[in-house]
């Protein structure tokens, strides 16, 4: 019995650990897909830069990885999806129905100078051509399932990648011959790798939604950030990063 | 619990209850909440599932083939490292120790860029690709679960000391003879234990893995990573897979350690 009591007093002490304390002015929360990482990095920045004492922490990862997160509970007070299915996962969770503001679609992206002469889909399923793709399970790979199907073509990737980073990381390690990623991520890899547009991609285009969450501690922030990235000032940094209008 | 207590002469400090509960608590609370999330009338579907009997399948196999490795490679390296007087073998021992340290996508990155097509190696292997091979699964819990059996094997041989080695020798027993029939049988329990913590190492792995050898379906994604992949869409079936794993290293401990520790007592 005794040694229950104290397993039960650890267990609450250590739930005690998860609530730190914020530190002075106001914290702005804000979940975003991955492939934002550069878009909203610079908003953040811009954030900051005009609501000085409020520090904008932002949280990259898979879409699905976010929602849940916020599922189990995580506190924010904005998310950024890269896909509506997502997004739809925590419509309860929501201040207000989320609304898009970006599209992002596939592109095949290879090794500087493309040396595998990758020239469309159908190559992606040659034989000797190493291609990489995501996991169907996550956007990017369901994007890439939904363009092969449109195409016509077998992709037969060596590797179903977690994530649309993990896909560049290969193709710019040179370990892959051809990946499928989004243009935005291309876009950041820069001259990393060759990009090589496809007209299939046309039919699988991804909707970036955004939403303040109904438990934002910083509503009001979580509302102007919203604003900010709709706005002309997000606008502009997004289709410099590669993303589409809504 | 009471007749154990009984054996022991000294007495336990009861301050140190408090910190070892703590302890028991953070290990074992986790799983509880596992096993608490899962849906049990549904596993059975989820666990024999095509892709998470392919996982299951690779992770068994990839792990007993990384573990007969580590045996083959990493127990000459302990002894090696434990008996040698090569100048440096102290640098080497440090040396071992790296992928303990290294986080394991960090190893597979250098992985990667060792035997990949334009690594430092890779790149003079012309027509062979080891990366989204399950060769490349093997290499890399080779690397992460390698040191497991080496650093515990080192140090037992260090511990257990060469004097019986130097009597067999100055009998007249030849080198080999003396590592076969004294060295080795010295060791045999630690050993063991090496190998169970190499298995189960290996059979957790997974930064290394999906960095280097990437993730397809019977040829590279073992458990661990279908259950990462999984985590993404399917929690339930996630968290069926996590039992499952959980189920394999209980299986393992409750079979191979208590033999292993038994020539210890």
């Amino acid at each position: 019995m005794r040694k229950l009591a104290v397993v039960a007093a650890a267990a609450l002490a250590l739930a005690g650990c998860g609530t730190g304390s914020d530190p002075g002015g106001r914290a702005l929360t804000v979940f975003a897909a991955a492939s934002l990482t550069e878009s909203f990095t610079a908003l953040a920045d811009r954030f900051e830069a005009d609501h000085p004492g409020v520090d904008v922490r932002l949280n990259f990862a898979g879409s699905s990885a976010l929602a849940q997160q916020l599922a189990n509970d995580a506190s924010a007070d904005v998310f950024a999806s890269a896909d509506t299915a997502n997004m739809e996962k925590v419509e309860a969770l929501l201040a207000a129905p989320a609304v898009v503001f970006a599209t992002n679609k596939l592109t095949i992206v290879t090794p500087p100078g493309n040396p595998a002469k990758i020239t469309g889909l159908a190559d992606l399923g040659r034989e000797g051509v190493t291609a990489v793709v995501c996991a169907p399970q996550v956007p990017c790979g369901a994007a890439a399932e939904k363009a092969a199907d449109t195409a016509g073509v077998t992709l037969r990737p060596a590797s179903e990648e977690q994530d649309v980073k993990a896909v560049l990381t290969k193709v710019r390690a040179g370990e892959a011959d051809a990946g499928l990623v989004y243009v935005s991520d291309a876009e950041a890899a820069g001259d990393g790798v060759t990009a090589v547009g496809f007209p299939e991609a046309d039919k699988a285009v991804n909707d970036y939604p955004i939403a303040v969450l109904k438990s934002a501690p910083q509503a009001d922030l979580a509302r102007e950030f919203v604003d900010l990235v709709r706005g002309p000032a997000g606008r502009a940094r997004l289709a410099e990063a590669g993303f589409g209008a809504p | 619990m009471s007749t154990r207590d009984r054996r022991v002469r000294t007495g336990l400090p009861v301050l140190l209850w408090v910190p070892a509960a703590v302890a028991l608590a953070l290990v074992v609370l986790p799983v509880i909440g596992l096993v608490a999330r899962s849906d049990l009338s549904s596993l059975p579907a989820r666990i024999s599932s095509p892709g998470a009997v392919a996982a299951l399948g690779l992770s068994l196999r990839t792990a007993a083939l990384s573990t007969v490795l580590c045996l083959l490679l990493g127990g000459p390296l302990a002894v090696v490292l434990a008996r040698s007087r090569v100048p440096g073998v102290r640098v080497l021992r440090a040396v071992v120790l790296l992928p303990l340290v290294l986080p394991p996508v960090v190893g597979g990155l250098a992985l990667l860029y060792l035997l990949g097509r334009g690594g430092l190696l890779g790149s003079h292997l012309p027509g062979i690709r080891i990366p989204y091979t399950t060769a490349a699964v093997v290499i890399a819990q080779v690397f992460v679960a390698m040191p497991f059996l080496v650093v515990g094997l080192e140090g037992a041989l260090r511990t257990a000391g060469e004097r019986y080695e130097a009597v067999a020798t100055t009998l007249g027993a030849r080198p080999w003879t003396v590592f076969r029939r004294v060295t080795v049988p010295l060791v045999l329990p630690a050993l063991g234990s090496g190998l169970v913590l190499s298995f189960a190492r290996a059979l957790g792995e997974f930064g290394a893995t999906i960095t280097f050898a990437g993730s397809l379906e019977g040829v590279t994604r073992t458990l661990p990573l279908q259950v990462y992949l999984l985590a993404e869409t399917d929690v339930d079936g996630a968290v069926a897979l996590s039992l499952l794993l959980v189920v394999v290293a209980v299986a393992v401990i409750a079979v191979a350690r208590p033999r292993a520790l038994r020539g210890q007592r």
